[in-house]
């Protein structure tokens, strides 16, 4: 019986071993040709990342990519944490994120690859057309209350912002609540409605003729007005479209970000090397950005 | 020793633990939520804290604005799902035939089983719109809102569990009363409900713990923007809540940083409100339980 049991033992065993290593083995006679790239951050250029990521896979098959939003600080933070290949981000990364990054022994390399416009957005009945740089900074710093003031109908105004979590709130803060003067301290009026979407400004711009939203120029549909801004009274006043982002006419554009754990390599450096290329470029242009070498 | 005094050591053993586990899980929530939450105590002055503007990203950490939005919509949810609660759950239990109950209890029950971001969505694209041009406000996404839906979320658990209350009342109670001559509805106010108290003001405090720890349908229609509610006007206008800050903020933050120790001391803030709720609410019954035995004996 003790026999018996022995020959069990060491045919269980053998069968394991074998059964074990061979995964082993085919990974090393095959190596680093299945890759998976993970790429999060920015819900602004999410759709945009998702659209690269489903033509990437039409043409390089093996690569497997999976693209998440939730902001561009999300991605950075992800980023640093080491949980992520590559961060979207609509913004630049902070001072203090890669003093963070430096803490964890990673180096955040930066590649810019669209440029994207943030449209001023109002509602369809709203008869405003025109509004200064400086008309929209009073207006969401709380100066200016009523629609009338700016040559609209006696109504107040309702302001609309992304979460301060979202780059592109940042990027409005910067550039045109403090009209780009880093020595400024302009806020938000404390009474701005801080909404956790896209989605929650574009559904309070359908139905309110009170209110007032910015958004990536990606995300305006034919529901809502877009503002012709200028930056004196004078004018002139420009609506933003991929002409005047590279021309330089429309004030309020920006460029869009990834950004790598060191120098990107790999499976991670064809993809980006891919994503600055005129095909990809020509995705970004479909998709309401602005391509980056038009 | 015999295999069945092992095998009743075993499940007793089980049972306890599974007892204990509840409050060891709580205590290690608490204890986690002070570690994480108390430094923020140090490195944020008081007057940073108890100012009336919350700009994190501005190292402006006022949460002021917060405890008040979250008290301003949860009163506002408790105002509106009390009483409607209440009566459902009398109507259910006292007035109604037994088959009508049949069918009513189970369609309550599945209106509290409704995902709250289903709400927030319904809210956003139903309620939002229609509460802006029936009230004439500038703008639909208030607080109001908030209470509707949150109020609306807390009925079914207000009408489900007051309901099983009144419903173990004895019957000889109500045999009683009517024997004596009292209508049916002073028979409900005077003896149903009274005997019925303890297990109804749990009820109350099920439905009113939902609506204050609710985050997803908050953060969509109270428009989020951190203003200090000063009266009664403050319920028609945005705010922002403990939770709904939370929720939107913590994705970002670097961990470590002071704006991640403040979201943690707003967890600890939130979990003192609940108890403090919580302690009132049981003291309450415990002093009922003891003047209903001293009239018992």
């Amino acid at each position: 019986m003790w026999r018996q049991a022995a020959v069990w033992f060491l045919l269980f065993t053998i069968t394991f071993l074998s059964l074990a290593c061979e995964p082993i083995n085919s990974q090393e006679s095959r190596p680093s040709i299945i890759r998976s790239i993970d790429n999060k951050g920015s819900d602004t250029i999410v759709n945009l990342a998702l659209a690269w990521a489903e033509s990437y896979q039409e043409i390089r098959p093996e690569v497997s990519l999976s693209v998440t939003g939730g902001g561009s600080g999300t991605g950075i933070a992800a980023l640093i944490n080491g949980t992520v290949d590559i961060a979207n981000a609509s913004r630049r990364i902070k001072s203090e994120e890669l003093v963070e990054a430096e803490a964890n022994g990673i180096t955040p390399t930066e590649y810019i690859i669209a440029r994207d416009a943030i449209a001023v957005i109002v509602n369809p009945e709203n008869p405003v057309d025109n509004l200064t740089l400086q008309m929209i900074s009073d207006i969401y710093s709380g100066k200016i209350n009523n629609w009338n003031d700016v040559g609209g109908e006696d109504r107040p105004i309702i302001r609309l912002s992304r979460e301060t979590n979202s780059g592109t709130h940042v990027y409005f803060l910067e550039n045109v609540l403090r009209l780009g003067d880093a020595q400024s301290d302009t806020l938000f009026s404390v009474d701005t409605l801080l909404l956790p979407s896209s989605e929650g400004i574009t559904a309070e711009i359908r139905q309110n003729p009170n209110a007032i939203g910015y958004d990536g120029l990606g995300y305006v549909t034919d529901e809502m007005k877009v503002i012709a801004v200028g930056t004196s009274l004078n004018g002139p006043f420009v609506y933003p479209s991929p002409e005047t982002v590279n021309s330089k006419q429309y004030p309020i554009a920006r460029d869009l970000y990834m950004y790598t754990a060191g120098e990107a390599s790999g499976a991670i450096e064809e993809y980006i090397d891919w994503i600055l290329s005129p095909q990809a470029q020509e995705i970004v242009n479909k998709l309401g950005f602005v391509p980056i070498n038009p | 020793m015999k295999a069945g005094d092992f095998k009743e050591i075993v499940i007793t053993s089980l049972i306890k633990v599974c007892g204990y586990s509840a409050i060891i899980f709580v205590g290690m929530i608490f204890v986690f939520l002070i570690k994480e939450g108390s430094p923020a105590l140090v490195r944020v002055s008081l007057e940073n804290f108890l100012q009336l503007r919350w700009y994190p990203i501005e190292d402006y950490f006022g949460i002021l604005p917060l405890i008040g939005g979250s008290l301003v919509v949860t009163v506002g949810a408790a105002i509106f799902s009390i009483p409607l609660g209440l009566t459902s759950a009398v109507y259910i239990a006292e007035v109604t035939p037994r088959w009508v109950r049949e069918i009513l209890k189970p369609l309550v029950e599945i209106l509290g089983g409704l995902p709250s971001v289903m709400l927030g969505f319904i809210g956003i694209l139903v309620i939002i719109p229609a509460l802006r041009q029936a009230l004439n406000l500038p703008t639909g996404l208030t607080a109001f809102a908030g209470s509707l839906i949150l109020g609306g979320m807390a009925i079914p658990t207000i009408v489900s569990v007051s309901e099983d209350a009144l419903d173990a009342v004895p019957k000889t109670y109500r045999e009683a009363a009517l024997a004596m001559g009292a209508t049916r509805w002073q028979t409900i106010w005077r003896v149903t409900l009274p005997a019925a108290k303890s297990g109804v003001l749990t009820a109350v405090m099920l439905g009113v713990g939902r609506a204050i720890g609710e985050t997803m349908t908050v953060m969509m229609v109270t428009g989020n923007a951190a203003v200090f509610p000063t009266g009664l006007g403050s319920l028609f206008r945005p705010v922002r809540t403990m939770t709904a800050t939370i929720a939107a903020e913590m994705g970002e933050v670097a961990s470590g940083s002071t704006h991640y120790h403040v979201l943690f001391f707003i967890g600890i803030v939130l979990f003192l409100i609940s108890l403090t709720v919580n302690l009132i609410a049981a003291s309450v019954v415990f002093r009922q339980r003891k003047r209903a035995e001293r009239i018992l004996s």
